[in-house]
C-alpha cells in the first residue's frame, strides 16, 4: 500500500478532528518531523476547547510552509500574500466584529515582511490572535536563514553561520502592545494547548509563538538531523517561567528556551465593543 | 465639493462602509471625508500602517461581508499593486481610487499627472482581466464611483477609479440625488447549502457567487492557482482553466461595462481620444479647431480598461486620425494604435504633468492631423 494510499485511510478512520480538516486535501506537504502538524492539532483542539462557535472562526494565513495551514483547516480559510495576514484578517474583523479572526502563520511571514503590519496590529491591539510558529528558517524557499535565526546558525544563505541577531518574538510582541503574550514548544503539546484556548478567549491582541522543528534545513544544517533529535533538544533545553520578563527569553544557537506565559494583561481594543465602554 | 469629497460621498452612496487607507497627497481628502461620514452611517475607517496594509485590509472587509474602498495617489498605487493580484485571484468585489499625481517615484505630489494607466492595466504581476474608469469632473467622480462599486459586485474583481490630481482638488457643484434613484448592485449569494459550495464554481456569465465569512460555507480561498473547490491546483491545466475565466469574465461583457461619450463622430477627419482631465482640456482645442472649419470628433473613455477596442476600430475605418492627448508619454495612445491598426495615423501629445496641457498644443495636432 503506497503512503498515500494509508494515509487516506487512515482519515477515513474518523479522526476526532475530522470534522474541521479537509481531508479530502491530505495528505498535506509538510516534511516528515516538521512540527507544523502538531501545532494545527493543537491549535483545532484549543479552538473546540475555547466553546467558539467554528462558524465564527475564520483563520487567515501568509506564505510559507505555516500558511498552508489555512488550506488545511475547514472553518472559513484565508491563504493570502506574503506578510500581509495580519492586515487582511484586520480589515475581516474589523468588518465582521462577531469573529474570531486568527492568523496562522511562519516567522519568516510574521516578521520579515509582515513585521511592520505585526507591530501596528499590537499598538492598536486589534481583537484576534496570532499564532506564530518559529522554525528558525525559511523552509518553503529551501532554508535560508531570516529575522529569527539564531547568530551563527547555519542555513543556505549564511554557509559560514549567520551574521546578524535575530528578533526575541515575545518582546516585540509585547513592546507592540499585545495583551496576551506566550511561548511553547511542539514538545508542550497540553500547554500549548490550554494556551490557545486562552489566546482565542483573550480581548486584543494574543500572540503565541511556537517553536517548531525543521529537520529538512534548520536542524539539518544546525548539527539536529531529525524532527526527533530536535523535539529532544526542546524537551532538555525548554523551561517553563510564567511571567518571565520578555525581554529576558531571546533564543540562542544553544541553551535554554524560555516558554510559558509572559504577558496577560488589559488594555482598550479595537473593534471598540458597541454597548460596553471600553477603558481597560 | 472637490472631486475628491465627492469620491467619498460616492462611495457612502453606494453602500461603501469600510474605508482603509493611508494619508497621501492628493488623495487625503477621500480619506478624511471618509473618517468623517463613515461613523454617520455605521461604517469603519481604519488608517492603515502603508498601503500594502490598506489594500489588503479591504479585501479582508470585502470578505467579511461590507462594501469597502481605499484611496491613493501614485506611489500608494505602486504598493497596493500586491494586493490587487490578490483581489483579482481571490475574486474580491472592491474599490481601489487612485487620485493620479505626476511620477515617477516622489515626481511632483500635488501636481497632476495620468501615468499610471498602464500600471493600472497591467500593474500586478501576471495575467488578468481589471476594469478602470476615469472621471473628468467632480460630478462624475461622484457617479462613477458608485458605477465602480457596481462592476465590482458584478464582476467580483477590484475596479479602479483612475481620477487625477486636477479633477481630485477641483471645486465644482455636485448634484447628489435622493437614495431611492441611486442604482445598487448587491452581491451576488451562493444558492446551495454550505457543503455543497464551492467558492470558484462560476454561473454561466463566469462568475461566481460568493460567500461571506461567518455564515457556515467554511469555504477555502488562496492566491495560488486553484480549481472551483479553491483548493490549489498546481499544474497548467488549472492555470489555463481558471486565468482564461479570469481574463474572460471581462472581455465577454465589454459591452456591458464600457462606457464612452462621442461628439460628432459621424464625418469627421479627425478624432480626439481622452479621458479624465485631458478630456476637458481636449474640447477647448475641439471647438477651436471647429471654428477653423476642421471637421473634428471627441471620444471621451469613461471606461479606459477594458479597452474599447470594437468602437475605436468602427471609427478608425472612417477617421483619417486620432489625437491622443495625455499627461505622460504615451500610454493610452498605443493601444488605440494597436486598435487602428494601420487604418488611419495616430498622434500622441505627450505631457509630462504638473499642469494639464495648453489648448494650443492640442489644437496644433488636430491641425496636423487634418492636414
Amino acid at each position: 500500500m503506497s503512503a498515500t494510499a494509508a494515509t487516506n485511510e487512515r482519515a477515513e478512520e474518523k479522526h476526532p478532528l475530522a470534522a474541521y480538516l479537509r481531508v479530502d486535501r491530505l495528505p498535506h506537504i509538510w516534511c516528515a518531523g516538521c512540527g507544523l502538524g502538531i501545532v494545527l492539532g493543537a491549535f483545532l483542539r484549543g479552538m473546540l476547547e475555547s466553546g467558539l462557535s467554528p462558524d465564527k472562526v475564520a483563520v487567515v494565513s501568509g506564505i510559507g510552509c505555516t500558511g498552508r495551514a489555512a488550506g488545511y483547516i475547514k472553518l472559513d480559510t484565508f491563504h493570502t500574500t506574503h506578510g500581509r495576514a495580519i492586515p487582511f484578517a484586520t480589515g475581516l474583523k474589523l468588518a465582521n466584529p462577531e469573529l474570531k479572526v486568527v492568523v496562522f502563520s511562519g516567522d519568516g511571514d510574521l516578521a520579515a515582511i509582515g513585521g511592520n503590519h505585526l507591530i501596528h496590529a499590537g499598538r492598536r491591539n486589534i481583537d484576534m490572535t496570532v499564532l506564530c510558529v518559529n522554525n528558525f528558517t525559511y523552509g518553503m524557499t529551501g532554508g535560508q536563514f531570516g529575522p529569527t535565526t539564531p547568530s551563527t546558525a547555519r542555513s543556505t544563505t549564511s554557509p559560514a553561520g549567520n551574521e546578524e541577531y535575530p528578533f526575541n518574538m515575545p518582546a516585540l510582541a509585547a513592546a507592540s502592545g499585545a495583551v496576551y503574550v506566550a511561548r511553547w514548544t511542539t514538545a508542550q503539546v497540553r500547554q500549548m494547548e490550554r494556551s490557545i484556548t486562552e489566546a482565542l478567549l483573550k480581548k486584543g491582541l494574543s500572540f503565541v509563538e511556537v517553536i517548531s522543528p525543521c529537520p529538512t534545513y534548520y536542524g539539518r544544517m544546525n548539527q539536529q538531523p531529525t524532527g526527533l533529535d530536535q523535539m529532544r533538544y526542546y524537551r532538555s533545553n525548554s523551561v517553563v517561567r510564567h511571567g518571565a520578563d520578555p525581554n529576558e527569553v531571546g533564543i540562542g544557537i544553544s541553551g535554554q528556551i524560555v516558554t510559558g506565559k509572559f504577558i496577560d494583561v488589559e488594555r482598550p481594543y479595537l473593534p471598540r465593543p458597541k454597548d460596553e465602554s471600553n477603558d481597560g | 465639493m472637490s472631486g475628491d469629497e465627492a469620491c467619498a460621498e460616492g462611495a457612502i452612496s453606494a453602500g461603501c462602509r469600510f474605508f482603509a487607507g493611508y494619508p497621501i497627497t492628493p488623495a487625503t481628502e477621500i480619506a478624511e471625508r471618509m473618517s468623517d461620514r463613515l461613523p454617520e452611517v455605521g461604517g469603519t475607517y481604519i488608517q492603515m500602517e502603508d498601503e500594502l496594509a490598506s489594500m489588503a485590509a479591504i479585501l479582508g472587509a470585502s470578505w467579511g461581508g461590507v462594501k469597502a474602498m481605499t484611496a491613493t495617489s501614485g506611489p500608494g498605487f505602486s504598493l497596493m499593486m500586491e494586493n490587487i493580484g490578490l483581489g483579482v485571484m481571490l475574486e474580491t468585489p472592491c474599490v481601489v481610487v487612485n487620485v493620479q499625481r505626476a511620477g515617477p517615484s516622489t515626481g511632483l505630489p500635488t501636481m497632476v499627472g495620468q501615468g499610471d494607466m498602464m500600471q493600472a492595466r497591467w500593474g500586478s504581476h501576471g495575467c488578468y482581466g481589471i476594469i478602470a474608469v476615469c472621471p473628468s469632473s467632480p460630478q462624475e467622480v461622484y457617479g462613477l464611483t458608485i458605477k465602480a462599486f457596481n462592476l465590482s459586485e458584478r464582476f467580483r474583481l477590484p475596479v479602479l477609479v483612475m481620477t487625477d490630481g486636477a479633477v481630485g482638488h477641483m471645486y465644482e457643484k455636485v448634484v447628489i440625488p435622493p437614495v431611492s434613484k441611486i442604482h445598487t448592485v448587491p452581491r451576488r449569494r451562493p444558492d446551495v447549502p454550505p457543503g455543497e459550495y464551492w467558492p470558484y464554481e462560476p454561473d454561466a456569465d463566469l462568475v461566481p457567487p460568493m460567500a461571506n465569512t461567518g455564515e457556515g460555507y467554511r469555504f477555502h480561498v488562496t492566491g495560488l492557482t486553484h480549481d472551483e473547490r479553491g483548493y490549489p491546483a498546481m499544474n497548467a491545466e488549472a492555470q489555463d482553466k481558471l486565468i482564461r475565466r479570469l481574463v474572460e469574465k471581462v472581455e465577454q461583457h465589454h459591452h456591458e461595462i464600457i462606457e464612452l461619450e462621442e461628439d460628432g463622430i459621424d464625418g469627421a477627419e479627425v478624432v480626439v481620444c481622452a479621458y479624465g482631465i485631458t478630456a476637458r482640456v481636449s474640447m477647448i482645442a475641439v471647438e477651436r479647431a471647429r471654428r477653423e472649419g476642421i471637421r473634428v470628433a471627441m471620444l471621451r473613455l469613461v471606461t479606459v480598461w477594458p479597452f474599447p477596442e470594437e468602437r475605436v476600430r468602427e471609427i478608425a475605418g472612417q477617421a483619417r486620425a486620432f489625437v491622443v492627448p495625455e499627461i505622460n508619454y504615451g500610454q493610452v495612445s498605443l493601444e488605440v494604435e494597436r486598435c487602428v491598426g494601420g487604418m488611419s495615423r495616430t498622434l500622441l501629445v505627450p505631457h509630462m504633468g504638473g499642469t494639464v496641457h495648453d489648448p494650443e498644443t492640442i489644437l496644433e495636432a488636430i491641425r496636423q492631423a487634418a492636414k
